[in-house]
């Protein structure tokens, strides 16, 4: 049973195939069994889960069912977890509990979901290989020397691998698209403030935002569901009104305008990877799409804008990390500086370490108006381009990653390399639009993303895009060898 | 060398809101520590920021009563340093675009004259919490209950030019802060502290001198005080050829100095910049024009109106208008005996000088105001003397009333005060205590006549004495005419 979708699993339960309780076993002995294969986990909630998964049943039992009633899916690390431990990838948080649930995981909970875990990721959200996680790096299914994808790349490999249905991630720069990409999976980052923000431990709040890594489409559906709304606790969670989004899952596509923007078909993308993202555009044109070529003239820009604005705001969220009230603590501090440049010194990773410093440069005194005001109104182009687009089309297509997973190790020498990978995914969060990955096709035996860009609030557009290209293509479908 | 001072003031002041300007704890004082800091206040992982409106709306209530430009887009802004009190490692602030700009207030001088001082900004911000350093064995504690309290800074102009000024303007930022009751004003609990900056310059000469900046001072004899000392020791240097130091100072009450705690010579560099956790606080003129409407008469109009439409003097009317709770006392006790003047000599004299005794505020104080007001009644038609409406004002002051009007009544009655005006029965009064001591009338009437208008004092004295309540006036008017025609 660890094969079906979330759709399936709640069908499933409704039916009574099996109980809550025996899917929940069945994963938590899948997960023992197989994830050293590809450390998706930092935490498996095993007790927490089991209980959540009798009182599913119970539930059933009395009539008061819903769709998620006893359904499994994982949280990734990044969001706070009330009583089970949240370290957001670093040795910083290695020892911290949370005494509150981050809104989404208390949603999933009183939607009746049950929670295996806490999945791996980057350091608090920074990377585009899981490979600066302090639990160590997470493997892709697909082909464990190959790196899943950052930074919600526990939870992606947790979903490729059968473990979970269905996982929460998060999405500063990519780090839900890109992971999907790699995986073969579906990935959702909605709007930004679609999704409260509050209890999730912020890298770039600006940027930050909430979304899933499932299978399907409609599992995504399904999870946005329970996930979007308004939250009084973050302000920047918008006040609007939310859709069913599985209502709309097979509405027509007839006359849908695609918009391909011609920069990310440049010649620097590999012959492989156009061929592929291509092959998905004429699937859609078959259904009755329009394509139409589009321009994002200042997408060059997105990298170097995102890596002002994002380590800036990073440089202030990571302060409280301190060692003064919480989480790591070095040992016998001489005075307070000491005590709070060794706790940082030894518990931060290179990785962060390096975006705190570009960010603190970036703001300081005599560099802000060159650098971080720059990047501010760099960042309004940016999205103007966007807004200018979609003027013209209602969705815009193009590949999500440039290549498809890369080796373990290949570019942690590099981070500007590192940071390539990011460059079609990283203009929509400076931008604030929602955006999916889905698996279009292979390269290499590797899955290929292709990626949808909605206009703002639009999710459900995109959802009902992703469903119709996987109703009638079967890349969704495919499983990592060995799964 | 003659030398000219340069004042301004950053005068930090509490919101008087019931939960902190970011989350829901309680902004009570006295707590246990840490008791008031939810997961928001002691900047744990994933919590968020949401803004307190209340906040907003005293904010904007201090920015009209200082007639300043109010921030239709105002703007919070991270202030990052690391400090153990600082939870998030950042203090959010305002910075670019606070909610209140430039504004005026004017204070009045010793000679009576007043002086305009500009305000060159207000902002909100949150406070930190507080580092206690007894207790812990060499190490220190940490009490997050006042973190995340709302403050505004409100920062003048450079305008000041002595001492006395300052405090001067300190006590009326104080004045119209609990006038608003947007403020607390306690003094004692830090509910309003301020930073004076402090600068000499040769007279004549346009730019400033080197500033320092004494921190915290927390009471308006201090601030006089604190820059007095400030002003001396700069002096001492500069007449000496030397040089003043920019950097931060402490005021030591006990020894009445200064004392150096920071060098600002390597400035802080803050790395300001807008949160992003916080949208801009947007305001339209309808919301400010709703706050406008709720402004209560402030200090400067209600001395202007003791003073031109009941008569007060000037001094009175700045005494008596000064704080809130004082004026509101006087006002209600002036109303009941439609009588201003002799309310406002009562409250200046026998209730001042009951607090001051006392050591109580005017809340705590045992005689209510309409309880003033009937002894003032009583007063002006006859029914109490000077010396019998105090011993009425005496006994409420030890709690022989009730708070009500009534009271008062009924303590005339039972103490016998209840002033005798009937001049017959003040003539009998009269005839015994003159038959009852013959000596003495002989003693008057040999008493040469230029000299007799002292020697009546005895017998007044002792027909007060047989008849506690009688009418002085008539009393000496009685004795006068039956001492004459013996």
């Amino acid at each position: 049973m660890h094969n079906k979708t979330i759709a399936e699993i709640s069908r499933d339960l409704a039916a009574g195939e099996y109980s809550s309780v025996e899917i929940t076993e069945n994963l938590l002995s899948r997960i023992k069994q197989t994830d050293n294969r590809y450390n998706s986990f930092i935490t498996v909630s095993e007790e927490q889960a089991l209980a959540q998964a009798k009182a599913a049943d119970a539930r059933r039992a009395a009539g008061n069912a819903d769709a998620w009633t006893g359904v499994p899916m994982a949280h990734k690390d990044i969001f706070c977890t009330n009583g089970v431990l949240t370290t957001c990838g670093s040795k910083m948080l290695s020892n911290f509990v949370a005494p509150y649930d981050a809104t989404i995981v208390e949603n999933f909970n009183n939607a009746g979901a049950v929670s295996l875990g806490k999945l791996n990721m980057d350091e608090f959200a920074m990377g585009s290989s899981n490979e600066s996680s302090f639990f160590g790096a997470v493997k892709n299914p697909w082909d464990t020397d190959r790196v899943p994808g950052g930074s919600s790349g526990g939870s992606a490999a947790a979903v490729a691998a059968q473990l979970v249905p269905g996982a929460t991630a998060s999405d500063t720069g990519g780090s839900i698209r890109q992971p999907a990409a790699f995986c073969g999976l579906t990935g959702l980052k909605p709007t930004y403030g679609r999704v409260s923000r509050w209890g999730m431990i912020a890298y770039a709040s600006s940027l930050d935002q909430a979304g899933t890594i499932t299978r399907t489409a409609e599992d995504s559906a399904m999870m946005l569901n329970v996930m979007a709304g308004f939250d009084a606790k973050d302000s920047t969670c918008v006040d609007r009104e939310v859709p069913d989004y599985t209502a709309t899952l097979n509405n027509s596509i007839e006359g849908l305008t695609i918009g391909l923007p011609k920069e990310y078909f440049r010649s620097d993308l590999s012959a492989e990877m156009q061929q592929q993202v291509r092959n998905a555009i004429a699937e859609y044109e078959k259904m009755g799409a329009r394509v139409k070529e589009v321009s994002l003239p200042n997408t060059h820009l997105a990298i170097p804008t995102y890596y002002i604005i994002a380590p800036a705001e990073c440089s202030a969220n990571l302060s409280r990390m301190d060692g003064v009230r919480f989480g790591y603590r070095c040992e016998n501090p001489q005075d307070i500086n000491d005590l709070y440049k060794r706790s940082r010194g030894e518990g931060f990773g290179i990785e962060v370490k390096r975006r705190i410093m570009v960010g603190a440069y970036a703001l300081s005194a005599g560099f802000y108006d060159a650098y971080y005001k720059k990047a501010q109104q760099v960042r309004r182009l940016i999205k103007n381009d966007f807004v200018n687009a979609f003027n013209e089309v209602d969705i815009i297509m193009g590949p999500t990653t440039p290549t498809p997973a890369f080796k373990c190790g290949e570019k942690t020498a590099d981070p500007v390399d590192m940071y390539l990978e990011d460059i079609f995914t990283i203009a929509l969060n400076l931008a604030g639009l929602p955006g999916m990955s889905i698996s279009c096709g292979q390269v290499n035996n590797l899955p290929v993303g292709l990626q949808l860009i909605g206009n703002y609030f639009d999710e459900g557009r995109l959802l009902n895009a992703a469903h119709k290209f996987q109703q009638s293509t079967d890349w969704h479908l495919k499983t990592p060898a060995g799964i | 060398m003659e030398w000219e001072v340069v004042i301004g003031l950053e005068i930090h002041a509490q919101l008087a809101t019931k939960s902190k300007i970011f989350s829901g704890s309680s902004t009570a004082y006295g707590a246990d520590a840490n008791t008031q800091a939810c997961a928001i206040d002691l900047g744990l992982p994933g919590v968020l920021p949401a803004f307190n409106e209340e906040a907003l709306r005293m904010a904007v209530k201090f920015g009209l009563a200082i007639d300043a430009e109010i921030g239709l887009k105002s703007v919070f802004d991270r202030k990052n340093y690391f400090y153990p009190d600082s939870p998030k490692g950042y203090q959010t602030t305002q910075l670019h675009h606070p909610i209140v700009g430039i504004g005026h207030i004017d204070i009045e001088l010793e000679d009576g004259s007043s002086k305009r001082i500009n305000v060159t900004r207000a902002h909100l911000e949150e406070d930190a919490g507080k580092s206690v350093h007894e207790g812990f064995n060499g190490m220190s504690g940490i009490d997050l209950n006042r973190a995340g309290t709302p403050l505004i800074e409100i920062v003048s102009e450079p305008e000041m030019r002595n001492a006395k000024e300052a405090a001067a303007y300190f006590r009326k930022m104080h004045s119209i802060v609990t006038y608003l009751g947007i403020c607390d004003g306690d003094l004692s609990q830090g509910s309003m502290r301020c930073d004076c900056n402090v600068s000499l310059r040769p007279k004549g000469q346009e730019e400033f001198g080197t500033r320092t900046e004494i921190k915290n001072v927390n009471s308006f004899r201090n601030v006089e005080r604190a820059i007095d000392a400030e002003i001396a020791r700069q002096m001492d240097i500069l007449e000496d050829g030397g040089k003043i130091i920019q950097e931060t100072r402490l005021y030591d009450a006990d020894k009445n100095e200064t004392r150096a705690m920071r060098s600002k010579e390597v400035a802080n560099d803050y790395r300001y910049f807008p949160c992003p956790d916080l949208l801009p606080v947007i305001i339209d003129d309808n919301y400010v024009e709703a706050v406008r409407a709720t402004l209560p008469e402030l200090p400067d109009a209600k001395r202007a109106r003791f003073a031109h439409a009941h008569g007060l003097s000037a001094i009175d009317a700045a005494v008596l208008a000064a704080n809130r709770e004082l004026a509101h006392y006087f006002e209600t006790a002036a109303k009941i005996a439609n009588d201003y003047k002799l309310a406002a000599n009562w409250v200046q004299g026998d209730v001042s000088a009951t607090l001051n005794r006392l050591e109580i505020s005017i809340g705590e104080m045992a005689v209510s105001a309409e309880q003033l007001g009937r002894i003032l009644q009583l007063i002006k038609d006859n029914t109490l003397n000077n010396g019998g409406a105090k011993e009425v004002f005496n006994a409420l002051v030890e709690g022989k009333g009730d708070g009500s009007a009534e009271s008062v009544d009924k303590l005339v009655d039972s103490l016998g005060l209840k002033q005798v005006s009937d001049s017959g029965a003040i003539e009998a009064i009269v005839a015994e205590v003159l038959a009852a001591n013959p000596k003495l009338v002989e003693g008057y009437l040999a008493t040469p006549e230029d000299k007799r208008a002292k020697a009546i004092g005895p017998f007044i004295g002792l027909v007060r004495k047989a008849a506690k309540g009688v009418n002085p006036q008539v009393v000496m008017d009685v004795l006068q005419k039956k001492l004459s025609e013996l």
